[in-house]
């Protein structure tokens, strides 16, 4: 558990989201240590990608608050010096890098876009920089000057961690950063993370739906289901010892040796559905 | 009926890769009986997709095939016309995005229908009885609503259902389910899985289930063949895959993937990535740049397929590996 007594690097407080009649996250609050790994799970529609984009600033919440490193950032920022501010408290990897990059540009040159707007840094730094990163994340020298087309999907989700490290953020959030990459190749890129937590100390916050994945990365785990908290906890604790329905169900539907899948009661999924949100 | 119902053997496909033919399948070969059910596991560009396109004839234009698919003992390469519209009748596919296989502008019940009416010369309310009935088997409730709805109407899980409830309303005796739960939320695919196994068991149908998750595979296939580079690099029964495999890739790609039940240090990688088949090397072992185990014999020539401990696999060294592979490759 982390010390509570240290100020936190994100504390998140009765956050709340309404999209028209729709609660997307309803009262959900937690804090993320200076150097933590706080994964938060659910399915779709739990309400976490809507967490992280509110936590980046790419949703505005409509109640609750948000403070990274000690800062407000529910409202907008209120400057372009402010909004630079907060890029370099956190920053976000999505899940898809065919989407995520512009084509048009080299990894060394995304690199070097962040590090000249961040840092305002001279051309030679920037460019050691630029090296110093691409090396921590294992691209080598040709692939540092490709086009994103030129690079595997594992390649531009390497190209899209270290230009968010460029920023050096305190915080980084990673949304379903490994979900699409082939399973030899996220083992390479879920070490690297944990490399890059030990070496620089930015703080994880794992978005995920795949538990093994949650297991590996993060310390701390908050089960989502329909926008709300059902449980938390150290993450071998919740995954061993899961004390809700909904983490159950969710924990015994995970593939593994031996494991056979079970069919529910032939209900329709709005009557299981209900029976859930009554737990 | 004593033969295999489907038997795959020297399967060699070529398609147009910039311009030049490139194969994408190498020599794949597998069997599956009645009732039986295959796991086919790869990662991306091992074509185990498109050895599901080969089996339903469903290969891009210009596509070499060497090699034969034989279902039932009949030469499916040499179907046409009404001979081939029958036999894909007995071949159901599910595939992995339900949303881009189904008209969004149609209704469930004119979707699910369509063959029974069209192929079959079923009429229309005696097609709209059974969809309705194949829907309840897939415990989807209220199915005569169901029907007159449209797929936006649908969850992903539920469309998935409505695929496999249409899939089998034509009566099929092959299943070639494609990444079918792979865009589902874990708890829907557990849910999903339980369906096509309990039907599959039910209809004595057999199934060749596509994916890139081990253990998903092993759960409700028989046996499991792996896939690297466009090649079979194993094939065994599924109880015994993941603490015995017998070619080092199976082993390397189950300890890669994080374990649930345990932290690890750090996850045994697999150094560079895969290969695609038409990258791959025809005169040498495909996986042998990646491998903990390869030796200079693994590039002095493509390795054969060959029998082990009621398995197959290709891999040189398999003899000498065997009973090692269990563990942690980390050699």
């Amino acid at each position: 558990m982390p010390d509570q007594s240290v100020t936190p690097v994100l504390e998140v407080t009765s956050l709340r989201k309404e999209f028209g009649d729709l609660v997307a996250v309803n009262d959900v609050s937690f804090r993320v240590a200076e150097a933590g790994s706080m994964a938060i799970v659910g399915e779709s529609g739990s309400g976490k990608t809507t967490i992280a984009r509110m936590i980046v600033g790419l949703e505005r919440p409509t109640g609750g608050s948000i403070a990274a490193c000690g800062r407000d950032r529910s409202r907008p920022a209120r400057s372009a010096a402010d909004r630079r501010r907060r890029g370099r408290e956190v920053q976000i990897v999505f899940q898809d890098p065919y989407t995520s990059l512009d084509p048009r540009q080299s990894a060394e040159a995304a690199i070097d876009e962040i590090l000249r707007l961040h840092h305002g840094w001279a051309a030679d730094r920037r460019r050691a920089r630029v090296a110093e990163l691409t090396e921590l994340v294992g691209l080598d020298e040709r692939q540092a000057k490709a086009l994103p087309r030129a690079l595997s999907g594992g390649q531009r989700q390497r190209v899209a961690i270290a230009r968010a490290l460029a920023a050096e953020p305190r915080i980084l959030i990673l949304d379903e950063s490994v979900a699409a990459l082939d399973v030899s190749i996220q083992a390479q890129v879920l070490n690297l993370l944990a490399d890059i937590r030990d070496s620089t100390g930015v703080s994880f916050i794992l978005i995920s739906h795949d538990l093994a994945v949650v297991r590996q990365l993060a310390e701390e785990v908050v089960v989502l289901y329909r926008g709300q908290v059902v449980e938390r906890g150290p993450t071998p604790r919740v995954l061993d010892d899961p004390q809700e329905e909904y983490t159950k169900r969710l924990r015994a539907s995970v593939p593994r040796p031996g494991w056979k899948p079970a069919r529910r009661a032939r209900a329709g999924p709005e009557a299981t559905a209900q029976k859930e949100s009554g737990t | 009926m004593t033969g295999p119902l489907l038997e795959v053997d020297g399967l060699t496909v070529r398609l147009d890769v910039r311009g030049a033919k490139r194969a994408v399948l190498r020599d794949v070969a597998l069997t599956v009986h009645a009732g039986e059910a295959l796991g086919l596991v790869g990662e991306s560009g091992s074509g185990k997709s498109m050895t599901a396109r080969a089996i339903d004839r469903l290969l891009p234009r210009g596509a070499e095939v060497d090699g034969t698919v034989s279902f039932d003992g009949r030469d499916v390469n040499a179907l046409a016309g009404a001979d081939l519209r029958r036999y894909r009748n007995q071949i159901a596919m599910i595939f992995q995005d339900p949303r881009a296989h189904v008209n969004p502008v149609r209704r469930i019940g004119d979707y699910m229908t369509e063959a029974l009416r069209t192929n079959l010369g079923v009429s229309g309310s005696e097609a709209s009885r059974r969809a309705s009935d194949a829907l309840t088997q897939v415990g989807i409730d209220s199915p005569t609503r169901r029907l007159r709805q449209y797929p936006h109407e649908l969850s992903g899980g539920m469309l998935q259902r409505v695929m496999i409830a249409a899939a089998l309303l034509t009566e099929p005796r092959l299943l070639l389910a494609d990444e079918p739960t792979t865009a589902l939320d874990v708890t829907t695919q557990a849910e999903v899985m339980a369906i096509l196994d309990d039907l599959r068991h039910e209809f004595g149908l057999a199934m060749v289930f596509i994916t890139h998750d081990l253990e998903l595979a092993a759960a409700i296939c028989d046996r499991t063949a792996v896939m690297y580079a466009g090649q079979i690099v194993e094939i065994r029964e599924s109880a015994r895959l993941h603490d015995d495999p017998l070619h080092p890739y199976t082993a390397a790609l189950a300890a890669a993937r994080p374990d649930i039940e345990a932290t690890a240090d750090r996850l045994v990688a697999i150094p560079g990535r895969p290969l695609s088949a038409f990258e791959a090397p025809a005169d040498e072992c495909g996986f042998a740049p990646r491998c903990g185990y390869a030796r200079d014999e693994c590039r002095a020539g493509l390795p054969e397929i060959t029998e082990l401990d009621g398995g197959l696999s290709r891999c040189v060294r398999a003899h000498e590996l065997r009973g090692e592979l269990g563990a942690p490759a980390n050699a």
